[in-house]
């Protein structure tokens, strides 16, 4: 059996290697549809891989309240409620909620910052001190917000690197330099160290960082509202007995009947995770899906190579019936012809795809988003096993029609 | 009783073209023993092409039974009849057919790959080659080969594999005078020597004139017999 196939294998590489330009172009239409499957599923990994790495990046064991009730199926009357910094004082409190360590409060704006003559549009957040703890952020120069600036609503500024390159173009020696917000000067006082994180989750290192009392004071119109509550719970299983402590203790302050909604939204890490999760794998089957559909038309191009190739070797086949090659003999002959051809093809595409992988990988670099790209091997084994799949499927109508052949006339076609 | 190789007992081909039925042969008998080297000659139109791939087993008679080397072969199925003509028929054609992608030696090797052999192979297709004078042109493609040579690994090809009868169709109508002779002397040489049973199919008398036997073909009947007094002499 092994000897038989071996045979098959070496006509149908003599027969391939005779018609070289021909097979090479038939091969093609595989190399590209493997290679952009490839690609496709090695680019979407990379997109995951950096989406899960900057959202794990923000820290951990983390809950967001955030104001109003926004899952899916909610009532839109319930989304009238605001969380305040009663509402925080009240979580921070650890008689009443147990399971958690750390409450961070900020406020979020989109403003133009100067400094210098530069301008740059970026986040300005406003945060406490137990932020750096929470967010697990640290310094490269400098200091953090402390409790006397939050105290004190100062007028100091922590620049993100991103940030920091934008407006002074490097990121030390900037302390105790000054930024304007809102025309209103602040002092530097540190620079944050690199987060990394992807451009989908938005750059964790292009903001501006000042004291989450001055940020009330000075860019919110309600100086009591914060727009996000970051809990921290005590540890990883404790999670869930946060989120419960503070579902519970929101409730309280909000005077909600039990037959009430809730009017504020918590999302867990591993939701927030699951959510983009399952947005970029619906996105990496949905490219991979139209790459896929290259992989066909490849086969059908076999396919017609193939039937051209049983007209032209009807003499041939004619003549091998008559040496007493069975229909199984011609049959595994040209089906072994179309799987090695589309198995070329695969090995090519899975070279294709890992080449343009690595291409997006660069540009991307180069651009400073944090995807890499990775070709997996399960991705290759299912493009080996899915060209294999193709050569025999779309061989497999050509070579029945030559296993059919009549000998007679097969002998006497010119 | 004589050693039959070749029994055909009233058989008939009928092709259907559409709705017409064109008869190729009437109703043809006759036998041929072992070892002998007989011609089948007609013009072109008379069913002797018809004949020889019966003979071949590449098509079934629509009646009548042919029994070729004590088995009856004209009921058997599409993969019995491959297993008879790789077994039991070595075919020499006018075209030698010979495959152009694959040397003299992997030419040869053919028929005892289909054959399911898995040893000796090689060493059985170079014998093949050396006994047909080409045991220098083993790596050859036949493109690199006279046509004379070809027809001779075409030989040597119907010859490995033992066969019960060579069927040659016109095995010189494509050589020049000599290369055709030297053809048909190797053939004659084997049928002398080896007592290989050789049927020829031709529509040349020159050529039909080696054989002992003639079985002359008009009109899908046979016409007549003769007995060839120069062969014999040759035989003897």
């Amino acid at each position: 059996m092994i000897v038989t196939f071996w045979l098959a294998l070496r006509d149908a590489v003599q027969s391939l290697l005779a018609n070289k330009m021909r097979s090479l172009l038939t091969v093609l239409g595989i190399v590209i549809g493997v290679g952009a499957v490839i690609a496709m599923l090695a680019i979407g990994r990379g997109a995951q891989n950096a989406i899960t790495s900057s959202i794990e990046g923000i820290g951990t064991n983390l809950l967001f309240v955030m104001p109003g009730n926004i899952k899916p199926g909610s009532n839109p009357a319930a989304v009238s409620r605001h969380l305040t910094l009663g509402d925080v004082r009240a979580l921070a409190d650890p008689l009443a909620a147990p399971a958690v360590a750390d409450v961070a409060p900020l406020v979020m704006r989109n403003e133009v910052v100067t400094a210098a003559g530069e301008s740059h549009a970026t986040s300005v957040v406003g945060v406490t001190p137990d932020y750096a703890r929470v967010r697990n952020y640290h310094v490269t120069e400098g200091r953090f917000i402390d409790e006397t600036d939050q105290a004190g609503r100062a007028s100091v500024a922590l620049l993100g690197p991103d940030a920091a390159k934008a407006l002074f173009g490097r990121t030390e020696g900037l302390v105790g330099l000054m930024v304007r917000v809102r025309g209103q000067p602040f002092r530097i006082i540190g620079v944050l160290e690199p987060k990394g994180g992807g451009a989908m989750a938005g750059n964790q290192d292009d903001r501006v960082l000042i004291p989450l009392s001055t940020a009330l004071a000075r860019l919110t119109s309600h100086h009591n509202r914060v727009d996000v509550i970051m809990v921290s719970a005590i540890s990883a299983d404790q999670v869930n007995e946060a989120r419960q402590e503070v579902t519970e203790i929101l409730r309280r302050r909000h005077r909600l009947r039990p037959d009430q909604e809730d009017d504020f939204t918590i999302f867990t890490q591993d939701e927030f995770l699951g959510t983009f999760q399952t947005i970029t794998s619906v996105l990496t089957i949905f490219l991979g899906g139209i790459a896929g559909i290259s992989l066909l038309v490849g086969g059908i191009g076999i396919m017609n190579i193939m039937l051209v190739s049983v007209t032209e070797r009807t003499r041939e086949i004619g003549l091998r019936k008559a040496l007493g090659a069975r229909k199984r003999d011609i049959l595994i002959q040209f089906l072994t012809e179309a799987t090695l051809l589309s198995l070329i093809g695969g090995a090519l595409g899975i070279g294709l795809g890992w080449g343009i992988s690595a291409l997006v990988g660069k540009i991307a670099a180069a651009a400073h988003a944090d995807i890499v790209p990775e070709v997996g091997l399960d991705a290759v084994l299912m493009a080996t096993l899915f060209s294999a799949a193709v050569g025999i499927f779309f061989g497999l109508y050509p070579a029945n029609r030559a296993a059919r052949l009549e000998p007679v006339e097969a002998l006497r076609y010119e | 009783m004589p050693d039959l190789v070749i029994q055909v007992q009233e058989v008939t081909k009928i092709y259907r073209m559409g709705s017409v039925e064109v008869p190729a042969l009437r109703g043809v008998s006759f036998e041929v023993s072992r070892g002998e080297l007989v011609a089948i000659m007609g013009p072109s139109g008379s069913g002797k092409s018809t004949l020889m791939n019966i003979l071949g087993c590449l098509d079934r008679p629509t009646s009548g039974e042919y029994i070729l080397d004590g088995q009856p072969v004209a009921t058997l199925n599409d993969d019995q009849l491959a297993l008879i003509r790789n077994r039991k028929v070595g075919f020499v054609f006018q075209n030698f057919n010979l495959l152009p992608r694959l040397t003299a030696w992997d030419n040869v090797e053919l028929p005892l790959r289909y054959a399911g052999m898995l040893r000796g192979t090689r060493e059985k297709a170079r014998a093949a080659l050396e006994a047909v004078g080409l045991g220098e042109r083993l790596h050859h493609k036949p493109n690199e080969l006279s046509g004379g040579q070809q027809q001779r690994v075409a030989i040597a090809r119907a010859l490995v594999n033992n066969p019960a009868i060579i069927l040659a169709d016109e095995p010189t109508g494509n050589l020049d005078t000599r290369s055709g002779e030297e053809v048909m002397a190797l053939l004659v040489s084997l049928n002398r020597d080896q007592g290989t049973t050789i049927v020829l199919v031709t529509h040349d008398p020159e050529i039909a004139a080696y054989a002992e036997r003639v079985i002359h073909i008009r009109d899908g009947r046979i016409e007549k017999i003769t007995t060839n007094r120069a062969a014999e002499e040759v035989a003897a």
